[in-house]
Order: C-alpha cells, then structure tokens, then sequence
C-alpha cells in the first residue's frame, strides 16, 4: 500500500496519478463498506450502490475538498450522506430501527480502527502478512500453520508479538521510562 | 480486555468488501475517459439525454459500454448537474 499521506494522494490524484486513485481506493474501501454494512446496516445490494456512488462522489469532487488533511472526515461525511440518500431513496423511514442511535459511537469505532489498520501498513511484511491472516481474514492457527509452515505455537507467539509491535507503533514512547520531572524530584525530596 | 485484545477487536472492524467492488471504484478514471463522448452527446442531443434519462443502463449497453455500477454511479452524477 502506498505510503504517502492523505493530503499527498489528494494532490496526486488531482494531477491525473492513477495509482495514486487505486491507493486512495485501497486505504479507504474497508471504511466506507464498514461504514455502509456496519454503522447504516444496509444490505448488500443497497451497500454497493452506497460504496460506487461515494468514490464517484469523491473522484468528482476532489478539487471541492479545502483541507488535503481533511480527506477522512469528507468521505465519512459523504458515506453518510449516500447512507441516508439511499435509506430515503429505498422508501423506508429513517427510524431509529434503520439508523441506529449509537451512529456517532459506531463511526467513532471505525475511525479509530482505520487508524491501526493504518499503522498496520507499516509493519514489517511477516507482521502485516499474519495478523491479517488472523484478524482481517478471520484464517485459524491451523491454516497459517498450514500456509506458512510455521508451528502452531510458533504462530501464536508471532501473532503476540507482532501485536505488542502495533501497539508500540500506535502508542509511541509507551516503553520509554518517563521523563524527570521537577515536580515529582521535589515530591521525594 | 487487554490493549492488545482491544487491537485486535479494531482489526476486525474493518471488514473486507468484495474485491470486485474495490476493483471497479479503482477503474473510474478509465470509466471517466470511456463515458466522455457520451457525455458530451448527452449535453448536446436532447433526445439522446431523454433515453439516457429514461433507462441508463439500456443507454449505455446500446452504445456498447457495460452498465457497472461504478459507470451508471459516474453518469448518473454527470447527468444531475
């Protein structure tokens, strides 16, 4: 995946970059599916319109966006309006059966999980490669055993570690001591 | 639940869309080039708007395009404003 911030793939795509689209499409396709799927609980068929009219959305109006760092935010805010669009469009009231009331808690969740799936990108390759498995791919100890002919034990430990290696990437100085302060020397004193 | 275990639920969160989906999102800048001869047919030939209007995707098949939902999603847009 590319590595290039927001902002970057927003300039790129505005000068016409192709992989820098394809890139943008990748970062953010779990989003916007998890946001229509999860948070809306559209079926599938109402799901996809939701997921092509937003990166049509998008593509179309990159060039409207103020803030290149605002690129989250905006297709969030966009995935929603094609939510609600496709809700009112399907003839069903929007009630509190169809849009749940915890929404800003479901999207709050979400952003928080693209952040590590972010800081997953940039874990080492046999990281990345066995908590995708794992997680994302929902694969069993056995069939990673199995594909990557590793011990069953050795998975387990590989997933542990690779874990605390995320968490380190998503809490940077965690391991750090603390610093002096002057505060806590003149406690003791 | 453990920092990690709470890692671990936001993985899961994200779940995967179909391939093809993400596969045509990531075909709209050549979807773009592809749709804009009928585009510009479409603001200048009234009746060809009216047939565009009416049924899209029977538009688009007779001019030998494949209504993906990524095209339709595109033209539908362009056809609004």
């Amino acid at each position: 995946m590319d590595a290039a911030t927001d902002a970057e793939l927003v300039v790129r795509c505005r000068a016409g970059d192709e992989a820098a689209w394809e890139a943008l499409v990748d970062r953010y396709a779990r989003y916007v599916y998890a946001i229509a799927a999860r948070v809306y609980r559209l079926g599938q068929e109402d799901a996809e319109d939701v997921f092509q009219e937003v990166f049509a959305r998008v593509f179309e109006r990159l060039d409207t966006l103020r803030d290149d760092d605002a690129l989250r935010p905006w297709i969030a805010q966009t995935t929603r309006n094609c939510a609600v669009d496709t809700l009112r469009r399907s003839g069903r009231e929007i009630s509190v059966e169809d849009v749940p009331e915890d929404i800003d808690e479901g999207l709050d969740r979400l952003d928080e999980a693209l952040t590590v799936h972010e800081a997953l990108e940039r874990l080492a390759p046999e990281c990345r490669e066995i908590l995708d498995r794992f997680f994302r791919r929902d694969e069993s100890y056995r069939t990673i055993s199995a594909d990557l002919e590793l011990p069953s034990g050795t998975v387990a430990s590989r997933i542990a570690r690779c874990l605390a290696r995320l968490r380190d990437l998503l809490e940077p100085g965690r391991n750090q001591p603390p610093a002096p302060s002057g505060e806590k020397v003149a406690e003791q004193r | 639940m453990t920092p990690e275990e709470h890692i671990g639920l936001a993985l899961r969160a994200l779940p995967t869309p179909p391939t093809g989906w993400v596969e045509a999102a990531k075909e709209l800048p050549a979807a773009r080039r592809e749709l804009e001869t009928i585009v510009e047919r479409v603001e200048r030939d009234a009746q060809f708007r009216e047939r565009a209007i009416a049924d899209l995707e029977a538009m688009l098949r007779s001019e030998g395009v494949e209504p993906t939902p990524v095209v339709v999603a595109h033209l539908r847009r362009r056809l609004q404003t």
